[in-house]
């Protein structure tokens, strides 16, 4: 049994979050995956990483810029042939307001 | 000498010599894959159509003289995860199982405007994520030295391709290993260039501060080959560098002489199988015999870098994996009363459970009330790592190390203990944490007779001195060959 316990709050949570629909099996498989993992990151805490800034990226940290202009040509068609559902040249999904 | 024995810039050479076309090649690497392909599935998707008339429009150019690069004619075949335009590219994902893009990711663009022609779509992890190409939705790849073991991954399809001939050169990509370990377990030459080099424009993203493209090749030689190509600053990524110190091939020959090698003691010790052990330590002998120095270390904080990397990835792929949710492109559930439903819908049955799980853990550990203790965390662990490399550059060239802790294991064996399993990529991560380029050469077999190779990392933009070492090493080993037949 993992450290970590994951309560059903937190992977319902976690399950909107991640927008993924799981079975009552499959939330307690991630339950127990999810703390095992955790119990194993926490192995982290053992480091006094003291003033340490966050590294979030290697290359040096300026913005690039460029001008915004449009370089790519009309490519709607392409586009939409990979489009699970398409009408009149724009993307259908199923119902979104009641 | 028969095509299948050249190496990609030899069998560009013979191209150019006109002692064999283009088409000739490829079908010489039709053959290869008529033989082996049934037993080891390295591909999701040939072209052999498309890539006959590839063969043959680049044939034409290079008899009218227009295309004179080293890698003109040359088959090539490229990981599921990067962008071809007309070619299915599925990243091994069910979610993706019928994207066919409209633009191709500009590394394969380079190789192809050099004149490499295209063959088909590699297999590995989903979305890259494994390190035995065995979460591919359509099914895993065997090791071709010995099928029922596993190539490695994520680049698995790509590696065991060039270690069966099924191909002359494969471009793969390395977030945490992907490149450098699958090389190890086939046999053959794997480099992840410092982070920034090759654009990734068209590479299927999953962590974003540590994704890098790299090739899978034969030899050192083909690896510079083909680094000079795909090397360059692209507008089309924004965290591509501008590099003016491309000229690999002409590094080569350069020697060691004077270069100064650190083995991390904190690389060799538990967890180190034996049999990578000695071949990797013989191989740091030859070096030195080459004239570099070759001494132990305390590189520190090994332990930590696992940990990290994977709260890092996670994070990364639970943000970059949000796009698939079944509106532009890719699969969609049927039966759904809405929205919401419609996207929870397709991704669980789109996405594999390897995927899912760090989906899951990426959104924990950036959630309000854990993004702190979590991703800060792992982030300021990742600046330590950094400092502890630059530390050991200021004293040495290269860090030599194994690329994987065993050769590869037995297929079945892998997915049952995912921690267990990220503890293979221990040698690995820590280069893309730092963003450091590595590339691992093949150096020995174990007693089953898979390969192992051996590690080598430098400081960033330091390629050329990876690539001498290699090649030095190379020189001295000699020829390691492809695999004949699958056993």
């Amino acid at each position: 049994m993992s450290v970590n316990r994951i309560t059903d709050e937190t992977i319902e949570y976690i399950g909107i979050l991640a927008k993924l629909a799981l079975s009552d099996a499959q939330k307690e498989q991630a339950k127990e995956d999810m703390g095992r993992m955790l119990d194993y990151i926490d192995k982290l805490n053992e480091l006094d990483t003291g003033d340490a800034a966050p590294l979030s990226h290697v290359s040096a940290p300026e913005n690039v810029f460029r001008e915004d202009a449009v370089t790519n040509g009309d490519e709607r068609d392409a586009l939409l042939a990979n489009a699970p559902g398409e009408k009149d040249g724009m993307y259908v999904v199923p119902r979104t307001f009641a | 000498m028969r095509p299948m024995d050249m190496t990609a810039v030899e069998l560009g050479t013979a191209i150019r010599e006109r002692e064999i076309t283009a088409p000739e090649a490829l079908q010489a690497v039709f053959a290869e894959i008529d033989r082996k392909e049934e037993r080891l599935h390295c591909y999701i998707t040939l072209d052999r159509e498309g890539a006959v008339r590839r063969a043959e429009a680049v044939q034409k150019k290079i008899d009218a003289g227009e295309l004179t690069g080293p890698l003109a004619g040359v088959p090539l075949a490229v990981k599921d995860n990067l962008c071809t335009a007309g070619m299915l590219t599925t990243c091994a994902s069910r979610i993706l199982g019928n994207f066919v893009p409209s633009y191709t990711a500009e590394a394969v663009r380079r190789l192809e405007e050099g004149g490499m022609v295209l063959i088909g779509k590699t297999n590995m992890d989903e979305f890259a994520m494994g390190s035995t190409t065995e979460t591919s939705a359509y099914g895993p790849t065997g090791n071709p030295w010995n099928a029922a073991h596993v190539p490695g991954g994520s680049s698995g399809g790509s590696a065991a391709a060039v270690a069966a001939g099924e191909c002359f050169l494969a471009l793969g990509s390395d977030t945490g290993g992907s490149v450098r370990q699958p090389a190890s377990f086939c046999g053959v030459v794997g480099m992840k260039p410092t982070y920034g080099s090759i654009s990734r424009y068209g590479l299927i993203a999953y962590g974003s501060s540590l994704d890098q493209i790299g090739p899978l090749c034969r030899d050192v030689r083909d690896c510079a080959a083909v680094l000079e190509q795909i090397v360059c600053h692209d507008t089309k990524d924004a965290t591509s560098v501008k590099r003016n110190d491309t000229d690999f091939t002409a590094a080569l020959a350069e020697g060691i002489a004077g270069m100064r090698i650190g083995i991390p003691r904190d690389y060799m010790t538990e967890g180190l199988c034996e049999e990578v052990r000695e071949p990797v330590l013989a191989a740091a002998e030859v070096l030195r015999e080459k004239g570099a120095s070759v001494e132990p270390f305390d590189l520190g904080l090994v332990e930590y870098a696992v940990p990290a990397y994977y709260t890092i990835a996670a994070a990364e792929a639970s943000s970059n994996l949000e796009r698939f949710d079944g509106v532009k492109y890719g699969y969609r559930a049927g039966d759904c009363t809405g929205l919401h439903e419609m996207y929870r819908k397709t991704r669980s049955e789109g996405f594999g459970e390897e995927v899912k799980r760090r989906i899951m853990l990426g959104s924990f550990v950036l959630s309000s009330g854990y993004y702190d203790a979590y991703y800060l965390k792992a982030l300021r662990v990742r600046t330590l790592i950094r400092e502890a490399f630059d530390e050991a550059f200021a004293s040495y060239d290269i860090i030599l190390a194994p690329a994987a802790p065993t050769t590869a294991p037995m297929r079945g064996k892998s997915l049952q203990d995912p921690i267990r399993m990220y503890l293979g990529d221990i040698y690995t991560i820590s280069a893309n944490l730092a963003g450091l380029p590595g590339i691992s050469v093949p150096c020995g077999r174990d007693g089953k007779g898979l390969p192992v190779g051996m590690q080598l990392i430098g400081d960033r933009f330091s390629e050329k001195k990876l690539l001498r070492a290699a090649y030095a090493y190379e020189s001295a080993r000699g020829a390691f060959g492809i695999c004949e037949e699958v056993r």
